[in-house]
């Protein structure tokens, strides 16, 4: 047993607290939104250029000129707000989002993410995530814990990077990890997912990391 | 001032060379400033670097003018839903340089602003800082980014005025009004064209001053890239 993509988001939306600025990122990432638990006020930044996403419209309320990072047809809230792209990236780069959730091809045990380029395959560019990873207070990267059965957890990232010591913590199939941004490079986990055993861990996972005491 | 033009290709004429830089507003296929781009194949000029965070789709926005192998060289943050631009990359028949994309937005923001380069910490560390200068700034390395000035921005607003000052709608902004400040001349295709006075001066997205050329486009084809609906609330729930 392991989590779902739909538990990993769903355990991922704990980490929003009321009244947090989050910019989610593509895949699971984006199914975060459906578990802000209720009272919880959030504003989800887009960085097209956009504060304040609404959900998807219904059909035939779909907005050409309203789209998020995804290109996805989205809609306003009473709170929206617009802005250009240098605006928007001012925002990020300037530390004023609290969360940004997205994910990764690797994380390596100091916190390094890559996430946008594989050697060989046809590269389809960083877009934003250069920039979340290097400016948004806190970083959560939501993934698979191996791909393909290869290790995604690792001692160092094999794959070019996207920041370099900007992870906090990693939220996988098989357990959550937090990360040390400062001092020691230090990866320990904290809590497993239902029904994984430590061991399963331990045997899946290459990096090095701590198990913070029960 | 009066500065629109009857048509795209008027708007254009007499700005177009073989080997310029030209700025091309737009997110995705949203706020491209598509009759623009039309009249810029339809010149036939070739060469061209293109700044634009995206290449277009196969067959709609900068993607026609892959299919015509007038771009020489893209920068840009993204190019993932475009197969002839994989094709014409791969074949090393067209040029390529990735920026982040906030790196991208700040590089032409400073282009407009004067400013010569700025650092960042975006892209410490990755392959986007090789043979960058990186220097220290509160204990923390900074990648040195130069600003970014083009020939010619092509852009999409909303809504314009004679005066050349111009409105954008929702997230159709995107790059826009920050390109429109950085190239000798900017051009702007409007869905709305008015006389001065009727934008209110403090509803102003981008002063005029930033636009040379306008010409009216009532009503461009606009495509979505990703329709993405829930289902409509059921009666018996209202």
């Amino acid at each position: 047993m392991a989590w779902t993509r739909e538990q990993m988001a769903a355990r991922a939306a704990c980490e929003i607290r009321d009244g947090f600025y989050v910019n989610l990122g593509i895949g699971i990432p984006t199914l975060v939104a459906n578990y802000i638990p209720e009272g919880v006020d959030v504003t989800l930044q887009s960085e097209n250029g956009m504060l304040g996403m609404g959900p998807f419209p219904c059909e035939g309320e779909e907005d050409a000129d309203l789209i998020n990072a995804g290109k996805q047809t989205i809609t306003e809230l009473p709170k929206t707000s617009y802005f250009s792209s240098a605006d928007s990236f001012a925002m990020i780069r300037g530390g004023h989002i609290d969360l940004s959730i997205l994910g990764a091809m690797q994380v390596s045990q100091g916190g390094d993410i890559a996430n946008w380029m594989i050697p060989g395959k046809m590269v389809k560019g960083m877009g934003g995530a250069m920039d979340l990873v290097a400016g948004v207070k806190r970083v959560v990267v939501v993934m698979e814990h191996a791909a393909r059965g290869e290790p995604k957890l690792l001692k160092s990232c094999t794959l070019p990077l996207t920041g370099q010591r900007v992870v906090d913590l990693v939220i996988t199939d098989l357990g959550v990890f937090r990360l040390a941004r400062e001092g020691a490079a230090r990866m320990t986990l904290t809590e497993l997912a239902d029904g994984v055993e430590l061991e399963e861990v331990r045997a899946r996972t290459e990096a090095s990391f701590d198990v913070q005491p029960a | 001032m009066n500065k629109s033009f009857p048509d795209a290709a008027a708007a254009l004429a007499g700005l177009l060379s073989d080997g310029m830089t030209i700025m091309a507003g737009g997110f995705g296929l949203c706020g491209i400033p598509m009759s623009l781009i039309e009249a810029i194949r339809a010149s036939g000029v070739r060469d061209l670097t293109v700044i634009s965070n995206n290449a277009g789709v196969d067959g709609h926005g900068l993607g026609i003018l892959l299919e015509t192998r007038q771009i020489r060289k893209m920068i840009s943050s993204y190019v993932g839903e475009n197969r002839l631009f994989a094709k014409q990359y791969l074949a090393g028949e067209l040029e390529l340089e990735f920026n982040p994309q906030g790196t991208l937005a700040e590089r032409i923001r400073a282009g407009g602003a004067g400013i010569p380069a700025f650092f960042t910490r975006t892209g410490v560390g990755t392959l986007v800082a090789e043979g960058k200068e990186v220097r220290s700034f509160g204990g923390l390395d900074h990648v040195m980014e130069t600003g970014l000035f083009a020939d010619l921005a092509i852009v999409h607003a909303h809504k314009a005025d004679s005066e050349g000052n111009l409105v954008f709608r929702k997230t159709a902004r995107n790059f826009n009004p920050v390109m429109a400040t950085a190239a000798r001349v900017t051009v702007a295709e409007a869905e709305h064209l008015v006389e001065a006075g009727e934008i209110d001066a403090d509803h102003v997205h981008t002063p005029g001053i930033y636009v040379q050329r306008i010409v009216h486009v009532p009503h461009p084809e606009k495509r979505i890239e990703q329709r993405t609906v829930r289902p409509a609330p059921r009666m018996e729930d209202a």
